[in-house]
């Protein structure tokens, strides 16, 4: 397997098995992803990429195969143990509450808090500093850490999300499809920001279906259909529309690509 | 509202398409401005129809004695709302507690303190259930509480024949804690002494023989204010209070991010049902005795306070200050109207209009809260 940047893997997962009852979805998948670099998972639907990245972030127990966290094996019981491990998941659209403040988001589950027992509070002067600052790096100028997340863009929020898994101190970042329901301002704007968490060193593992989103911040890309890898390449040695195909697992695409002029 | 924002100049860097937000966009922004205005419409309404007497310190005390049975329940039900999840069975849970305490004092002759502690943990066991109930089926509050609305009122009702060989009221109990040193705690007036000292200055009415009209602050009173500031800090200031919002808005993600939802639901119903208890030891500690139709349709009542005080009934947004005015509104409303020359029958008419209006009212200030459009 190509490593470009011949460090040792943060994630590394191999011959992953994940039954449901009769169902399987994971069907032997191995992959991995070293700090400071992007790995994209490509796949159609049903091809397990959900699957994996809830084995991955704690959600799910796989059935078998061996998962492994900078060298060591792991066995995560919930999102709690990954969270730990520095595993950070950035779910598409569940990663903020709209109602709640931008703050009280960011916070979400590790507020910190001053005082002494009875009277232990949420230190907000320090909560809002460190949201608006945290907002700043990342080009976001918010008036009020106090306003609703819900007054935010869809751009925008994924990048609250992601700024908070970095600012927890995340060594690898699960993004499940964040650019899926954007348009083309705020798809450039995660991910111009996928790739300044890259040049900090964390390890990215951005899952899409957009190979042309892919292609412009990963170095490799990790390909599932059915459930298996069906290989992993250097971005150098894959082009564009080759992975497409790959992707789509088959020669349908290409038929039908044909028969519309070449426009998919 | 939009008409009334600033439009000044914006700060140089900031966005030209978005509005500075005014004074008013900003207040809107609190849940609790709906109770406020309505409280504000029925004292003007009240000033304008019903006798002066109603303003005077025992019209006053009048109102807030009921307002703060149905406070203390409503901000409860309110923390619960915000959770994400209601309660229907506080009203026979109050019936419930009732008995519990009842028999505990009468029929166990345990003291008033035991009976205090034993009746609290019964229900926030039962609350407990309830929500465990909940959680585990992932059916709706809804239909689980309307379960134990029917189930409690029911065992009440079976409860209080056994426990007094068939009557449906409990006697005696008054004659049992009469001694007791918490009877303060939770019965009569507080602050007489200071009420006294104001009627000898002629700083409140008196009767002719110099002891004043209203003898003190009812103690349910208390319990309702120091309940109403307590949970508004929860909600505001503590991590608890993150994690009901949380909770409420978004069960999802609230887990994803690391907060325990189950338990933050389980702990708001065992809440809930104390406050149910709470009420429970107060009304019946005031009557003396108990009986089955204590606390009843109170869960509807609870809720309508706190939708008034601005929770949203999906969860995720509201207040418990909100549900203490709501409470008042309700109290001064159930009341004031018999100080007025309209027929006291209006009230229900009043309820269901201002439920109606403040859902409303709430649904637009979420789509304004969270820029929906």
């Amino acid at each position: 397997m190509p490593d470009v940047n011949n460090r040792a893997p943060i994630i590394e997962v191999t011959d992953i098995i994940k039954h449901y009852g009769s169902v399987i979805a994971l069907n032997g998948v191995s992959m991995q992803v070293s700090a400071g670099e992007v790995l994209c998972l490509l796949g159609d639907n049903g091809a397990g990429k959900s699957t994996l990245i809830k084995t991955l972030s704690g959600v799910v127990r796989p059935s078998g195969g061996v998962f492994r966290v900078e060298g060591k094996q792991v066995d995560f019981r919930s999102p709690r143990d990954a969270l730990d491990a520095g595993i950070a998941t950035v779910y598409q659209d569940l990663a903020m509450i709209p109602l709640m403040s931008i703050t009280r988001n960011f916070f979400m589950g590790r507020e910190p808090r001053k005082g002494i027992f009875p009277f232990r509070h949420l230190d907000l002067t320090h909560c809002n500093n460190v949201t608006r600052e945290e907002m700043r790096k990342i080009g976001i100028d918010i008036r009020d850490p106090n306003q609703a997340v819900g007054t935010l863009s869809g751009g925008e929020r994924q990048c609250v999300a992601i700024a908070r898994a970095v600012y927890f101190g995340a060594k690898v970042l699960i993004l499940d499809e964040p650019t899926s329901a954007l348009g083309v301002a705020q798809t450039s704007m995660v991910l111009k920001y996928i790739h300044q968490v890259r040049q900090n060193g964390l390890g990215v593992i951005f899952i899409t279906h957009n190979v042309r989103h892919a292609y412009a911040v990963a170095d490799r890309f990790t390909i599932l259909n059915r459930g298996q890898t069906l290989g992993t390449f250097a971005k150098a040695d894959i082009a564009m529309d080759e992975l497409q195909n790959l992707m789509a697992g088959g020669k349908e695409l290409q038929q039908l690509s044909a028969e519309l002029g070449g426009t998919i | 509202m939009a008409s009334l924002e600033q439009k000044t100049a914006a700060a140089p860097k900031a966005d030209e398409r978005v509005k500075q937000v005014g004074f008013v966009t900003h207040m809107m922004r609190r849940p609790e401005l709906g109770a406020v205005a309505g409280l504000v419409l029925v004292i003007v309404f009240f000033f304008l129809t019903a006798d002066s007497t109603m303003f005077s310190l025992s019209g006053l005390m009048t109102i807030m004695a009921p307002a703060s049975q149905l406070g203390i329940l409503a901000i409860a039900a309110a923390l619960l709302m915000i959770g994400g999840e209601f309660d229907l069975s506080i009203g026979s849970m109050v019936a419930f507690a009732g008995l519990i305490f009842g028999v505990i004092l009468t029929n166990f002759g345990q003291p008033l303190s035991g009976a205090i502690v034993m009746t609290m943990l019964f229900a926030a066991f039962m609350g407990a259930i309830n929500g465990q109930i909940v959680i585990h089926t992932r059916l709706p509050s809804f239909i689980v509480t309307l379960a134990f609305l029917f189930i409690l009122r029911g065992l009440t009702l079976v409860g209080l024949k056994w426990a007094t060989g068939g009557s449906t009221q409990l006697r005696g109990i008054g004659d049992r804690v009469k001694d007791s040193p918490l009877l303060g705690l939770f019965s009569g007036d507080a602050f007489k002494g200071a009420f006294v000292w104001l009627a000898d200055h002629d700083l409140i009415d008196k009767f002719p023989n110099g002891m004043p009209k209203v003898t003190g602050i009812p103690v349910s009173v208390l319990w309702f204010v120091v309940l109403a500031l307590a949970a508004t800090w929860v909600l505001l200031r503590t991590r608890m209070g993150n994690w009901i919002f949380a909770a409420g808005g978004d069960p999802n993600a609230a887990r994803n991010s690391g907060v325990p939802v189950h338990r933050v639901k389980t702990g708001l119903f065992a809440l809930t049902a104390c406050a149910a208890a709470l009420v429970a030891i107060i009304t019946v500690l005031d009557a003396g005795s108990t009986d089955a139709r204590r606390g009843f349709q109170k869960e509807f009542e609870a809720i309508i306070a706190a939708v008034i005080g601005g929770c949203l009934l999906t969860g995720g947004y509201g207040s418990a200050i909100g549900a203490f005015f709501g409470a008042i509104i309700f109290g001064s409303v159930s009341i004031g109207l018999t100080y007025t020359k309209f027929d006291s029958d209006w009230f229900q008419v009043f309820l269901g209009s201002m439920l109606l209006l403040a859902v409303l009212f709430n649904n637009f200030i979420r789509r304004k809260v969270t820029g929906e459009r």
